[in-house]
């Protein structure tokens, strides 16, 4: 890694954080379970490191070690998104007049 | 480096929207309404992603590609589907699993790159593999004690931060010898073993009662190391993301620490030296007035303002259907009912809400601490169900209290609070709380569903017979 890919990640790195920071101060406390839960989603974005570990296959302990990676990312993948989706389905507003 | 340039342009392009996607994906969760969509915007971005990675030129081999990702989704789809109320350990176990996935891919690249690598470049795989490791193994604990497989009740003895210290510093040692010295392969392993002990001993001594505090600050790791990752891979999709999973953790251990008035060092450091009320209070009986499922009934149905204040009790006794038709049936009489939600109620940030939301209660009438508080006074009852160091007035008014000064719910300003309660012994923290005492208390001894349960009866029974 030459020095300026290092500036470059780390100006993307700075910029996200200030993005993340800003976005996500404005979420609800009301969603802030749904919350932990996408980003915990998101964050399995890891598989696509392990995927072209696996597909690469350069040794056995690389392989297997980034097949066990590629496993436990989509979980969280799949999971996440999951649970996310059925919580938000539950938030609901009043409903209009529903006085008997 | 250019040998798969083709692809490799494309593939920028496809992390380059998925990157985008992510982040509408966190703006549309800010309110209700838009909320789905933020999950299609993720899903989108992750599908693009993952079949963007799969045009890698350097990829040889499917089969176990493929294999792996079906078995990841035959794994996630049951932790998709748990119960509510297992919420709060699935989210550790899935901090647990992200970790591992970081922490291997960390662990090949060492044995793929050294000893030819860049001091930066190991001194971020150090820093990815130790965060990975010892958010794995912490997170792992955590969820054991949210399962109750492991003893919830903080376990601590003498000279614990220092030996906690220690083997960080060891690790931390380990870690800067590699980055001088990356032939050193044989000290990799140990670097790697101590970082997982630290996960273990950095999460043992956490109460019940910090958890929140303590699942925010793993996500923050869980964060913190994809993007080290991001750096080693040379990877900008996954930088961002986990700037932004690292960055929202961040966020909501502040939110937690200072709802708790932890300050922020303290939970940097993951020093969660649990309060021990070592003087066993309430253990002098100080008289209380209990009431009866009917005179709570009573006293609730000639109420204009009734505001419900739900805590982990809720969660345990699984009341929140009941609490659910207590609310229809109040709001028949013409009631109106809120719910007051303390940032640190539950196992976990937003664990009440998404329990009332499960019940089918409408999310306009959950309200956070700050936007009730000023209401108490005008408040007829305050009906508190499982909750109890949040609603404790010795933390505005007893200095000499474990808690002081940590924001509660003003229930003891309400014209009436009604305590739901197994029994006068003192909550998590085993502080004693003044509330029980007072002149407009009253305690409705039972578990909060039952208890819920026959006040419903006594309500509905009255209106429609």
């Amino acid at each position: 890694m030459s020095s300026s890919t290092l500036i470059n990640g780390l100006f993307i790195f700075m910029l996200a954080g200030f993005i993340g920071f800003e976005v996500i101060r404005r979420v609800s406390p009301l969603l802030h379970t749904p919350l932990m839960s996408l980003t915990n989603a998101l964050d399995a974005i890891a598989v696509v490191g392990a995927i072209v570990l696996v597909g690469e296959h350069k040794s056995t302990l690389t392989a297997v070690l980034g097949t066990i990676a590629v496993v436990a990312a989509t979980s969280n993948i799949v999971g996440g998104f999951l649970i996310t989706d059925r919580m938000l389905k539950m938030f609901k507003s009043s409903r209009p007049a529903s006085k008997s | 480096m250019n040998e798969f340039a083709g692809s490799q342009h494309i593939i920028e392009a496809i992390y380059l929207v998925a990157s985008a996607l992510f982040i509408l994906s966190l703006k549309w969760m800010s309110s209700p309404t838009t909320a789905r969509r933020g999950v299609w915007a993720g899903e989108l971005g992750m599908l693009l992603a993952i079949a963007g990675t799969l045009l890698h030129g350097g990829i040889v081999d499917y089969k176990w590609i493929a294999v792996a990702l079906v078995l990841g989704t035959i794994i996630g789809i049951p932790l998709g589907r748990v119960q509510m109320t297992a919420v709060p350990q699935r989210t550790a176990l899935s901090h647990a699993f992200g970790a591992l996935c970081v922490t291997l891919v960390g662990t090949a690249e060492f044995y793929l790159r050294t000893p030819d690598i860049s001091r930066f470049m190991m001194a971020v795989l150090s820093m990815e593999v130790i965060l990975g490791s010892l958010t794995f193994t912490g997170s792992l604990m955590a969820a054991g004690k949210l399962q109750e497989i492991l003893p919830q009740r903080p376990l601590t003895y003498k000279g614990q931060n220092f030996v906690n210290f220690l083997l960080l510093g060891v690790a931390l040692v380990i870690a800067v010898y590699l980055v001088l010295h990356p032939d050193a392969r044989q000290l990799y392993p140990f670097m790697l073993v101590i970082a997982l002990a630290f996960g273990v001993l950095l999460v043992i001594p956490i109460g019940g009662a910090d958890m929140p505090t303590v699942i925010s600050l793993l996500n923050a790791y869980a964060g913190l190391s994809a993007a080290a990752m991001g750096f080693v891979l040379n990877n900008k999709l996954l930088i961002v993301a986990g700037a932004l999973d690292g960055s929202s953790g961040l966020i909501l251990s502040v939110i937690m620490s200072k709802a708790m008035n932890r300050s922020f060092t303290n939970v940097l450091f993951g020093a969660f030296g649990q309060v021990q009320a070592s003087a066993a209070a309430g253990a002098e009986a100080k008289p209380v007035k209990s009431a009866t499922a009917e005179e709570a009934a009573a006293i609730l149905s000639a109420a204009n303002k009734v505001v419900v204040v739900p805590g982990y009790g809720m969660a345990v006794a699984q009341a929140q259907h009941k609490v659910r038709e207590l609310y229809d049936a109040l709001s028949k009489r013409g009631v109106d009912v809120r719910f007051a939600i303390h940032p640190v109620a539950g196992r976990m940030p937003g664990h009440m809400n998404v329990l009332l939301a499960e019940a089918d209660i409408p999310y306009d009438r959950l309200m956070d601490m700050d936007d009730i508080n000023g209401d108490f006074p005008q408040t007829d009852v305050a009906l508190v169900i499982g909750a109890n160091d949040v609603t404790n007035p010795a933390a505005r008014s007893d200095a000499s209290s474990p808690i002081y000064g940590m924001p509660i719910l003003d229930v003891d300003k309400a014209h009436t609070v009604m305590v739901i309660k197994r029994g006068m012994s003192p909550g998590f923290a085993g502080i004693d709380n003044p509330l029980y005492y007072l002149d407009n208390t009253l305690m409705l001894f039972g578990d909060a569903k039952a208890f819920v349960g026959s006040i419903v009866r006594e309500l509905t029974g009255t209106g429609h017979a």
